[in-house]
């Protein structure tokens, strides 16, 4: 356990002395945090005509996102809906970028083989760094939804507010988004384990993010509606997968290869 | 301390290290020689548990490779070929990490201690990207350290440094080797083996010759006493050349090359036979061959048996 720490301490330490990765960390949080300010502030003052009409729009496309609610709050609840769903986003954006840097990152400073001379086992190893990469991501995730939580409850009436704290989002976030930063670190290392230069693992591994994204665009277009269950259903099925895909990274992290490969 | 049989590996077809049967015992400082791809470091990375080998087997301070890996790795000391330090990290923080990596008890204490031994305590809080190569490959030692291993791997430890920074190293690695502690050093630096090895191998893919720097003078050349006399060296010839333990005599201007198994012994008698005969002997000598000429004729002869193998 002692050496998992001295990773997660050590990743801390580099990763967060590199600018370039530091400001991949921070921009998107920001930016998700920022976004949905300025949206709030300026669906406040929307005319009838820029309102989404609930009397229009199939019943499908909001199921019961709607019901009883005026056009104006249907429209904030609409909006704040796919900014919430963003910050699923966040968990897989994150972690990606320093888990990208923190082996590939070795090879470029040459500093793994003397790190693999030290008795430490592969999985200490593995764990360290991911966990280094893990939970930054949650943090800045929790910390950011927080914020907006905050913001959203200020700027926004009861009736809209209670939609948005909807124990769905808080699921998503709570428990999906910890399984989803598991997945794209695990991604990120395997990826990061085969490549040689750290843009190139972080922008494949940046792939990760599109299910997500396609998520996204579903509920935009109202192809479908998350709910609590579907939430729950992505939980289980992430959970096995994360196992696996944990399972696999410590498999594919030869050292062997890894040293003789590293030119 | 170091035992090994037919330590074997191979990358696909072609095969890196061969059949390396060794023993090294404990105290003596080993210096493996030979020319970049003879598979030096893939030795050293077999020997560290960094690599598995293909065959043969090795143990290591009663520890057996393959089998008890992490504890050779928790007591050998490596110095890897390039110093691979956390650039961004401070010098104390590097070592920090890998004090605890290492299990060391004390890890202040040990810091301080090697980073004041190597003189980079007053630059211990600076960014070890801000160091000099003499001054990362200082910390880098400094590491291999930390948990005073008996038994230290020093790949290279000289290579890319400039004249004083690797007197530096070299110096230091005089005041471990007066430690006790076991070194298996890997160099191109030959008048560093010459100094700080108790034996030396040349090492091409296999063991091409292994003895003390003496002994490997006196296997390929014996030993040659050279007289300096005052007059052409062609007139001392016949008075020495019909002693019967002289095994070569050649006069070469006004130096005379004489050689023989043991000049302390034989020395006095020549000395007095030279004088005797009217010679002016302006000093006497032996003619010491550099550990490079030495090295240089096992590397020839290593590549001409590839080649004939070849053929």
């Amino acid at each position: 356990m002692d050496k998992i720490k001295t990773i997660v301490d050590k990743e801390w330490a580099e990763v967060f002395k590199n600018k370039l990765v530091l400001f991949s960390v921070a921009f998107l949080p920001l930016m998700l945090t920022a976004l949905p300010i300025i949206m709030l502030a300026t669906t406040q003052n929307l005319t009838p005509e820029e309102m989404i009409s609930t009397a229009s729009t199939p019943d499908a496309f909001f199921g019961d996102l709607c019901i009883g609610l005026n056009e104006a709050d249907c429209t904030q609840v609409y909006m704040l809906n796919l900014f919430t769903l963003m910050f699923m986003i966040l968990p897989v954006m994150v972690p990606v970028t320093i888990a990208a840097y923190s082996i590939v990152g070795e090879k470029t400073t040459r500093s793994l083989e003397p790190l693999l001379a030290t008795p430490i086992t592969t999985m200490e190893l593995i764990i360290g760094k991911a966990a280094a990469a893990v939970i930054p991501a949650i943090v800045v995730t929790w910390l950011s939804f927080g914020i907006y939580m905050g913001i959203t409850r200020f700027m926004t009436n009861d009736a809209v507010f209670a939609r948005i704290i909807d124990p769905m989002w808080l699921l998503a976030v709570f428990l999906v988004g910890p399984l989803l930063a598991v997945l794209a670190v695990c991604a990120a290392m395997m990826i990061s384990s085969r490549v040689s230069d750290p843009r190139t693992a972080e922008q494949l591994s940046g792939a990760v993010v599109l299910p997500v994204i396609l998520v996204m665009m579903g509920q935009s277009f109202g192809l479908f509606l998350l709910s609590q269950e579907l939430i729950l259903v992505t939980a289980v099925v992430l959970v096995f997968l994360d196992a696996i895909l944990v399972y696999i990274t410590i498999k594919m992290f030869q050292r062997e290869t890894i040293l003789t490969r590293w030119k | 301390m170091i035992e090994t049989t037919n330590l074997t590996k191979k990358f696909g077809d072609n095969t890196a290290v061969d059949r390396l049967t060794l023993s090294i015992p404990e105290g003596e400082v080993f210096g493996f020689l030979g020319p970049n791809g003879a598979g030096k470091t893939t030795t050293v990375r077999m020997l560290t548990s960094l690599i598995a080998p293909t065959a043969g087997t090795a143990v290591l301070m009663g520890h057996r490779l393959g089998e008890d890996d992490t504890e050779i790795r928790r007591n050998v000391g490596i110095l890897t070929e390039t110093p691979g330090m956390y650039e961004r990290l401070s010098a104390h923080k590097n070592l920090s990490i890998y004090a605890r990596l290492y299990e060391v008890k004390d890890i202040e204490g040990q810091v301080e201690k090697y980073l004041r031994m190597l003189g980079l305590w007053e630059r211990r809080g600076d960014a070890t990207g801000t160091f000099s190569k003499g001054m990362r490959q200082k910390l880098a030692i400094a590491r291999s350290l930390l948990h005073e291993p008996r038994l230290l791997f020093l790949d290279e430890p000289t290579a890319g440094l400039d004249p004083e920074a690797s007197r530096l190293v070299r110096d230091f690695i005089g005041e471990v080797k007066g430690q006790g502690r076991t070194i298996f050093l890997t160099t191109h630096n030959l008048d560093e083996a010459d100094r700080l090895c108790d034996r030396v191998a040349v090492f091409k893919s296999r063991l091409r010759v292994l003895d003390t720097p003496e002994g490997l003078r006196k296997q390929l050349y014996g030993r040659q006493v050279v007289f300096h006399l005052a007059d052409e060296a062609q007139t001392g010839l016949p008075i020495l050349q019909n002693l019967p333990y002289i095994k070569k005599i050649e006069a070469i201007e006004n130096k005379l090359l004489v050689a023989v198994d043991d000049p302390e012994t034989h020395n006095p008698e020549m000395i007095r036979l030279l004088v005797n005969g009217g010679q002016n002997i302006q000093f006497v000598g032996e003619l010491r061959h550099s550990l490079e000429e030495i090295y240089l004729q096992m590397v020839n002869r290593a590549e001409a048996e590839e080649a004939d193998g070849q053929n």
